[in-house]
């Protein structure tokens, strides 16, 4: 991963990371941060939700898998590369596991800045690499029986390109 | 002894999430691959290269010529789908 080393956030260590299996709620992660820091100008988020149809199928529960341990450990890695990158001043990454339904909330990133652009960038920064570099797995049960979800050549590129601009 | 952990559709294929190996002979992550490939087909279909697995020791992706120590943690898995 490519970290410069200018921008180094001084509350790298305060950044939010939970997996879990409850469910979550956006306007309590925006408050939490807004109420930790005076100096916020612009939050980001991104929220991933569970599809009804996937691959022209219909999709009845989906099912998340985690390696424990390292996930927390890749989705710190990538929350602090990016806050190498811009100057963040704090972040959120939820994600839950276990048996989801469509509609379900899967994944929430929340990223504070001074700015909007650093917040826009971080925030896609954190979720192109948590797509490529954290150890989930999604199972989907569908009418045609129960599948591995395959992992996507579109996310592997979108991570690339990050490599691309510094 | 290393810990060998299995994850998702490679769990599945292998039939158990876990098991303990004696390192003996065993140096490297190819080692310990050649090592489980020769314990049955089902570790040979699991771990085919056409099953684009990865590997991770000790929480961090590593490559095939990572050498091994007595107390590593070694996973294998499937490319990542989550978000």
């Amino acid at each position: 991963m490519k970290s410069p080393s200018f921008h180094r956030s001084p509350v790298a260590n305060l950044f939010n990371i939970s997996i879990q299996t409850d469910d979550f709620d956006l306007n309590a992660e925006y408050a939490t941060l807004r109420a930790r820091h005076r100096n916020i100008g612009a939050l980001v988020s991104f929220l991933g939700a569970v599809r009804d149809l996937n691959d022209g199928v219909n999709v009845s529960t989906m099912t998340l898998e985690h390696y424990p341990g390292m996930t927390e450990k890749a989705l710190a890695n990538i929350v602090n590369a990016a806050a190498q990158r811009w100057p963040l001043i704090d972040a959120t990454v939820i994600h839950r596991v276990g048996t989801l339904m469509p509609t379900d909330q899967i994944v929430l990133v929340v990223v504070a800045a001074a700015h909007r652009g650093d917040a826009f960038q971080g925030c896609e920064f954190i979720m192109d690499y948590l797509k490529t570099d954290a150890p989930f797995w999604k199972k989907e049960s569908t009418s045609d029986g129960s599948r591995w979800v395959d992992a996507r050549q579109a996310d592997h590129h979108a991570q690339q390109r990050w490599s691309k601009t510094t | 002894m290393v810990t060998v952990l299995f994850f998702a559709s490679i769990r599945e294929a292998i039939g158990h999430d876990r098991e303990t190996i004696v390192l003996n002979d065993i140096e490297s992550v190819g080692d310990l691959l050649n090592f489980l490939r020769a314990k049955g087909e089902h570790y040979r279909d699991a771990l085919a290269p056409t099953m684009r697995w990865r590997v991770a020791v000790n929480l961090d992706v590593a490559e095939i010529t990572q050498k091994l120590k007595s107390g590593d943690e070694v996973a294998f898995f499937p490319p990542v789908t989550g978000g």
